[in-house]
């Protein structure tokens, strides 16, 4: 691939006392692709999501947006930088509703001297926009975007995290496990967000346990062995007890997809 | 084990079921269960019915020696003290803490305004900025030992209550200042407890000042960006950090409100009273007194979720069931026994009304 990868991370090494849970790593996302992050359960995928996220900050290596150099100090710098993760938990506020959620740290003000000098809120402008991001992705039955979260089901929250991520991520979407634990049916609609998403140009990082959903939307497959990237491969090439095999260390990868 | 994935194919059974999963509507869910979404949705419904139940029952059993201006506004005047710090406790419960320090800042607040004024011979003005200033500053300390220290509230707060009270004696060396040398001395300590009268109907500035913060108050939490922050960082403070708040800045603000409205108590004291004592039972009771009537008022001591109306709702109740028994005649005794069963209904509804989501 000629073109360069919007966001990468070269030699990031990252220990918590004696462990060193990420091993000089290298990592690459090219615009407009679905990566698929797979790993056994400590290899590491989860620090070097977050050090991605700036959720933790590297202790070496250095991480690059569109080539040029990042030093993310928290989720809020990536944030800002175009760079939006949603998270296992979701970090969402269940109490508060479905606009409040969406704009939770971002919120709009009303124009003019109600705005500047009593802080109102615009709520009619966040609820039109979270309302047109919902109906975006397809969420279109919403009848009430005033409805606590708490009151939505596993998977459309997971919808309003996922439509959060999209209506203001505009590099890079980060999903971590979006899809654990959810059943089948809602799974298959947040799967078909994901597709939504790419679309519309905006490239995503996936991370997952589960090889039917990894092998069915990612273009790229980065799999994460002992705190390194291992290899990348392509799903078309390869099947899931391969990946399951180079992920596990039952099978040497093949020599042309380890990454130079 | 699969060798191909396309034989992995559990889901394709999927394209005859059901396509509605994200239809947000619900179900038919009949009265007692639309009641529930109402409450859930308005959780100080539940304090305005008792308090206007509480009312009815008394004006109906007392006649119009309870139901007259005069008598309902005497319970706003007896509620202002409590009123103004259920509205500070509201803020610190709403972020899922608790501030047992409420009363003894209060009064501490009021013995600093009065001793400046007297000791120093600061301008009256001054000395209830400079109590004002303390107690914010008291505030922010508090606030740091939660938000940096990570010390829980309970803590804090206990610790705070113990020393800000013993600072009052200390600092006061016990000393009242008397009523009269207030009113020809530094009539302006006096300033929220000046009367006014409309139609039978008494009120003071000091009400009116409980009134118009809890509505400031409310107008902040429900329509401003720093409100909905209080309530995100009460819910699940890790959410709302990762969501982009910024967790520590909220609750300094909280904090520092909550030490600011208190000192304002310890102004509005010195207007209710008239003297500056360090004895006054607030300094003790201040906090449970005002936790009773936020709890009562339906905001849930986990944080998040509740009206600070509820709460200014819940200081009214305690004040209605103190005077309609009073007039009754009942031992007061009964006051207590019905508060007490008042705050174990709220918080099983609180918990019914939290099922909602399940």
């Amino acid at each position: 691939m000629t073109t360069e990868p919007i966001l990468s991370g070269r030699g990031l090494i990252k220990r918590f006392g004696k462990v060193t849970a990420l091993d000089s790593c290298d990592f690459d996302l090219m615009p407009g692709e679905i990566l698929a992050v797979i790993g056994d359960n400590g290899a590491g995928k989860s620090v070097m999501i977050k050090t991605l996220s700036g959720a933790l900050q590297p202790d070496g290596g250095q991480v690059y947006v569109e080539g040029k150099p990042v030093n993310f100090q928290s989720p809020i710098d990536a944030r800002e930088a175009g760079i939006e993760t949603v998270y296992q938990t979701l970090a969402m506020s269940p109490a508060l509703s479905i606009a409040d959620n969406m704009f939770m740290g971002r919120e709009i003000r009303k124009p003019g001297l109600v705005g500047q000098w009593f802080r109102k809120l615009d709520r009619p402008a966040m609820e039109t926009f979270a309302r047109e991001k919902l109906s975006e992705l397809g969420l279109l039955t919403i009848q009430n975007i005033n409805q606590a979260v708490e009151t939505l089901s596993g998977g459309q929250r997971q919808g309003v995290a996922v439509a959060r991520a999209a209506a203001f991520g505009s590099k890079v979407i980060i999903l971590d496990e979006p899809t654990a634990a959810l059943g089948v049916k809602e799974s298959r609609k947040v799967l078909e967000l994901i597709l939504d998403v790419r679309s519309r140009g905006i490239p995503i990082i996936l991370i997952s346990h589960n090889m039917p959903h990894v092998f069915e939307v990612a273009d790229r497959i980065h799999i994460h062995r002992l705190g390194r990237r291992l290899c990348v491969v392509d799903p078309k090439d390869y099947t899931m007890s391969d990946a399951v095999a180079f992920m596990t260390g039952a099978k040497e990868p093949p020599s042309e997809a380890v990454p130079a | 084990m699969p060798t191909d994935r396309n034989a992995d194919n559990y889901e394709s059974v999927l394209t005859g079921a059901s396509k509605d999963v994200a239809s947000f509507e619900g179900e038919e869910k009949g009265f007692v269960g639309r009641l529930q979404e109402m409450l859930h949705a308005t959780p100080s419904l539940v304090p305005l019915i008792v308090l206007v139940a509480a009312i009815i029952i008394f004006g109906i059993a007392l006649g119009s020696k309870f139901f007259s201006p005069f008598a309902l506004t005497l319970i706003l005047q007896q509620v202002q003290i409590v009123g103004v710090l259920a509205a500070a406790q509201s803020l610190v419960i709403l972020t899922a803490g608790i501030d047992l320090s409420v009363g003894a800042l209060a009064v501490l607040s009021s013995v600093i305004m009065g001793q400046f004024t007297f000791r120093y011979g600061i301008p009256p003005a001054v000395s209830v900025m400079l109590g004002l200033t303390i107690g914010t500053a008291i505030g922010a300390i508090s606030g740091w030992l939660v938000s940096r220290v990570k010390l829980p509230p309970f803590i804090v707060t206990l610790g705070m209550w113990q020393i800000l009270l013993a600072a009052n004696y200390l600092y006061s060396r016990n000393e009242t200042i008397r009523s009269q040398d207030i009113e020809t001395e530094a009539a302006f300590l006096q300033l929220l407890g000046v009367k006014f009268q409309a139609g039978g109907a008494t009120f003071t500035l000091g009400v009116l000042l409980m009134v118009g913060l809890v509505a400031a108050l409310a107008y902040a939490l429900r329509s401003t960006a720093w409100g909905r922050h209080v309530y995100a960082v009460g819910d699940d403070p890790e959410a709302a950090e990762l969501a982009g708040v910024n967790v520590h800045r909220t609750l300094m603000s909280v904090y520092m409100l909550v030490g600011f409205i208190c000192a304002l108590t310890g102004w509005v004291m010195i207007g209710r009273f008239g003297s500056v004592s360090p004895a006054v039972s607030t300094g003790m009771m201040g906090n449970i007194q005002s936790i009773t009537a936020v709890v009562i008022g339906g905001i849930s001591l986990f944080g998040g979720r509740g009206s600070i109306v509820g709460a200014f709702f819940g200081a009214l109740i305690v004040g209605v069931f103190e005077l309609g028994l009073r007039m009754a005649g009942a031992n007061p005794q009964w006051t207590w026994l019905l508060i007490g069963a008042l705050i174990i209904g709220a918080v099983s509804l609180d918990q019914w009304i939290r099922k909602v989501s399940q």
